[in-house]
Formats: C-alpha cells, sequence, structure tokens
C-alpha cells in the first residue's frame, strides 16, 4: 500500500526533512572555506590590477605590500581609523547598503547608477621599496547592462595615468558583454589617461581608437556588440574621478607627496 | 547476482550502451564544457558521482517511494546531492567552479542522471544500482574527455592549459582552429563519433522510421489542373 494519501505524505516529508538535513549541513559546514575563497579572488583581482600577482607566492603576503586607506568621500581626507571599523576588514560595498553609513545619490548626478554611496570609502597604495608611492588601486562600480560592474582600477604616481583595470563580479552577456574580463582588451588601458584640464575625458568609445587623433590617449575601443557595457564602464568612470568619487583624494595625495 | 552481472552493468555503459552516443543524453552539457580539459574532468567527476550516489539513494528506498510521487521525490535526492557537489566545489575548487558556473547546478536536469533513476535504480538492488551510475557516469566522462581533448587540443594548442602545439599568435607554427573553441563544434565531433560506433557495432542502427517507396508509374501531366 505504498499509494495511500498518508503513506505518500509520510515519505515525502521524511526525504525532504533527510535532504534539507544534508543541504543545510554541507552549506553551513563549508561556508567559512567559501567566503575565503571569494575574498582571496578579490584579494587577487587587486593584486593583478596593480599587475604585482604572482601565483607561486601566498596570497596573504602579497596582499601586505599593499598598505589599505580609509577615504572620506565629503573631504577627500586620507583616513587610518574610522569609528570601530578595522581598516583590512571593511567593506565599501557592504556599508554602501546601511543607511546609516551611506548617501542616496540624486539621480541628476547618479550617471554610473550607483544609487548609494558609501561614506567612507576604502582604497590601496602599493608604494615601492623606500615607501615611495607607487600606484593606487581604487575600488569602482556602476552598472552595465544586466546588473552592476564592480571591478579596481590602478593609477600610476602622477594620478593621471591608468595602469590595470579589473572586474571582479558583474553579469553582462557571455561573449559581448563579458568580455570585459577579456586580457586583450584589458590590456588596452595601460597607459591611458583620465584628466584633461581637471576634467574626466577618459571614454570607452565605438569601434577602434584612431591613434593620430589628439584624444587617442583618453580613448579606449569599444567592446562589439556590447554598447551598453561599454557606456556603463565609460560612466563608472567619469562618475568616480568626478567631484563625488575620488577627484578630492586624488587632489590630496598630490599635495601630501 | 554473479560478479559477471557487476562486471556487465559497469561495463557496457561505456561504449555498447554509451548515455551519449547510443541514447543521446546529456548533450547540452557535453557541449557546454567541453572547450578546457581540465574544467571537463571536473564535470565528470561531479556527474558521475551524482549519478551513482542518487541512483544508491533512491535504490535503497525504492520499495517506499508511493507511484503517484517518485519523479519528485528521485529530484529531491538529486537536486540535494547536486547542491552538495556545487557547494564542496566552491570551498575546494573555486576557480573551476566559477567556470563551470551554471553548469554544475544543471546536473539535475541532465537526463543520464533522472534516466538511469527511473529506468534501473527504481527496480535493482541498491549495489547494482550503484554500479550501473559508476558505469553510466563513466561513459559520459570517456565521450567529454575525447571532445575535450580534440577541442582544446586543436582549438587553443594546448591541454589542461599546458602548451603543446604552438600557436602562429604567440609565436608557434599551429594555426588554431577557433571554430573547435565554439560549442557547435562539440555536435560535429559527437556527431563524427556516433558514426565511428556505429560503423564498427552495427547493431545500434536504428531502422528508418519509414522507407521511401519508389513511384510505380509516371505522373500523367494532362490530368493536372491549370491554375492559371
Amino acid at each position: 500500500m505504498n499509494d495511500s494519501v498518508l503513506k505518500t505524505l509520510t515519505v515525502s516529508f521524511l526525504v525532504c526533512l533527510f535532504c534539507s538535513l544534508v543541504v543545510s549541513y554541507a552549506a553551513v559546514s563549508l561556508r567559512d572555506m567559501q567566503n575565503l575563497n571569494k575574498l582571496n579572488d578579490q584579494r587577487i583581482k587587486i593584486l593583478k590590477t596593480a599587475a604585482i600577482y604572482n601565483p607561486d607566492v601566498s596570497i596573504e603576503s602579497q596582499f601586505s605590500r599593499l598598505t589599505p586607506k580609509f577615504v572620506d568621500f565629503s573631504t577627500g581626507d586620507l583616513l587610518d581609523e574610522y569609528g570601530e571599523y578595522d581598516l583590512n576588514t571593511y567593506d565599501p560595498v557592504y556599508f554602501s547598503k546601511q543607511p546609516e553609513h551611506s548617501t542616496p545619490i540624486p539621480a541628476s548626478k547618479d550617471i554610473a547608477i550607483v544609487k548609494n554611496q558609501e561614506n567612507i570609502g576604502k582604497i590601496y597604495l602599493l608604494k615601492d621599496s623606500s615607501s615611495n608611492l607607487e600606484k593606487i588601486i581604487l575600488p569602482i562600480r556602476g552598472y552595465g547592462l544586466w546588473g552592476t560592474l564592480f571591478g579596481y582600477i590602478a593609477i600610476d604616481k602622477d594620478l593621471n595615468t591608468i595602469k590595470g583595470l579589473e572586474f571582479y563580479a558583474h553579469k553582462e552577456t557571455p561573449g559581448l558583454g563579458a568580455e570585459v574580463d577579456n586580457p586583450k582588451w584589458k590590456s588596452l588601458w595601460d597607459g591611458k589617461s583620465i584628466y584633461k584640464n581637471g576634467e574626466v575625458e577618459i571614454e570607452v568609445i565605438k569601434g577602434k581608437v584612431d591613434p593620430s587623433n589628439q584624444m587617442a590617449s583618453y580613448q579606449v575601443d569599444g567592446l562589439s556588440g556590447a554598447t551598453l557595457t561599454s557606456r556603463g564602464v565609460t560612466n563608472m568612470l567619469v562618475y568616480w574621478f568626478g567631484e563625488s568619487g575620488y577627484k578630492e583624494t586624488l587632489k590630496n595625495i598630490n599635495y601630501d607627496s | 547476482m554473479t560478479v559477471k552481472q557487476y562486471k556487465e552493468v559497469l561495463a557496457k555503459p561505456l561504449l555498447e550502451e554509451n548515455p551519449i552516443t547510443l541514447q543521446i543524453l546529456g548533450i547540452c552539457s557535453a557541449l557546454a564544457v567541453t572547450s578546457n580539459l581540465s574544467v571537463t574532468l571536473v564535470m565528470c567527476v561531479a556527474l558521475t558521482s551524482v549519478v551513482s550516489f542518487s541512483n544508491l539513494f533512491i535504490s535503497i528506498i525504492r520499495n517506499y517511494i508511493p507511484s503517484s510521487v517518485r519523479i519528485i521525490v528521485q529530484m529531491t535526492i538529486i537536486a540535494s546531492l547536486v547542491i552538495v557537489v556545487d557547494e564542496l566545489l566552491k570551498a575546494y575548487d573555486y576557480e573551476t567552479s566559477k567556470k563551470l558556473s551554471v553548469f554544475v547546478g544543471l546536473i539535475i536536469t541532465n537526463c543520464i542522471v533522472m534516466g538511469r533513476a527511473e529506468a534501473f535504480a527504481m527496480k535493482e538492488k541498491p549495489f547494482i544500482s550503484f554500479l550501473d551510475g559508476l558505469g553510466n557516469g563513466l561513459g559520459y566522462s570517456i565521450i567529454l574527455i575525447a571532445v575535450a581533448v580534440v577541442r582544446e587540443l586543436f582549438g587553443a594548442g594546448t591541454l589542461m592549459g599546458y602548451e603543446i602545439l604552438p600557436l602562429v599568435s604567440n609565436g608557434g607554427w599551429y594555426p588554431a582552429n577557433n571554430l573547435l573553441l565554439l560549442p557547435p563544434s562539440s555536435f560535429i565531433l559527437i556527431g563524427l563519433m556516433i558514426w565511428g560506433i556505429r560503423a564498427y557495432k552495427t547493431d545500434q542502427i536504428e531502422p528508418n522510421e519509414y522507407k521511401l517507396s519508389k513511384h510505380a508509374t509516371a505522373p500523367d501531366l494532362s490530368k493536372r489542373e491549370l491554375n492559371v
């Protein structure tokens, strides 16, 4: 009598109970390891952006070459302390979702559709052996076609030349927008300039950059078939290097050095 | 059950009753994850373990499963196993799990798993069901590995990421065949394999469903209506 209602319900219930126990045990017991993997993956992206990643050396020790700093977006100051938060574990993306630690961006200014910006960001400084500033790694994010792209951009000590760009999370179309991960395209960014006379001029254009154009050092080839993703990347850079982003911070770093 | 039967259950799905080339099941993942051998190997291990253990667990409770809800009970067990495999991959091989992305989750919908559960594990004892799952998983793996070796070697000039044929673009002599890196090339490769296996094992050839008959008489054009 396998087909009685009681038996059907009992068997279904027991199977579900057992399976849910197995699944939740696996999920909970492996969570720490998975989070560590995610963190390391993000750290590898930061190291790759800074172009100092070496797969043979432990991530921990490579990452210690970078100096994290808090950034106060309202003043552009670099801080070593912010409330009770630890500089090493502070996650700006998490804090951008906490109303008491973030500010909604007015729609007229929100070209990259960031929506809420954290009050305090976090950047990384790469210093050489005599502790002179070598590169700055800044987190950026903004909307592409299907979702927000999260990435890092490295700029040189002249505070104007891009040294690298990496995205660690996005939802763009594989083969089209997802070509933001293509090493060839990423290598195009190396050496491009951001500001011209104080304005952000860097842009992902449609088609190929004409090297004879005087704006060529401010332009990057567009991704074919991914116009909206390319626009999203441009908007993201204009936003984060503009007044509400890192512009003041970069000025401050310039005065410091 | 004798040892001979065990051997037969394990060995038959490798070539004679291969799930991909004879039953044409599990084609989706065979197209999607075979452009790179190391990713393919992880996928093969994942699928083989899911199909073996789902067969084992379903067979253990086969006498208690009410026939009205048997498919959903099988699905629950398969889905749980797939989630566990996915979680293990995320914890122990994060890079590959990122490359496999949705395809580990899609093992749930892989027809081989469902097919073996319904066709074998619901009728047979646990141990032999486990072997049947293992055999079918290995049969799937053989074809996937063969496709992946051809695709990666001739598409990218590498195997497991190591350079075998130096590419022209890297200063070597081999011009890469980019078609092989695209999913449709697996169709061509699997088609060629099915042709090869059926030329060797002629009993796998299916009879035509309809026979073409010759026209007995020539058409009478004078009877045709003219729609001018």
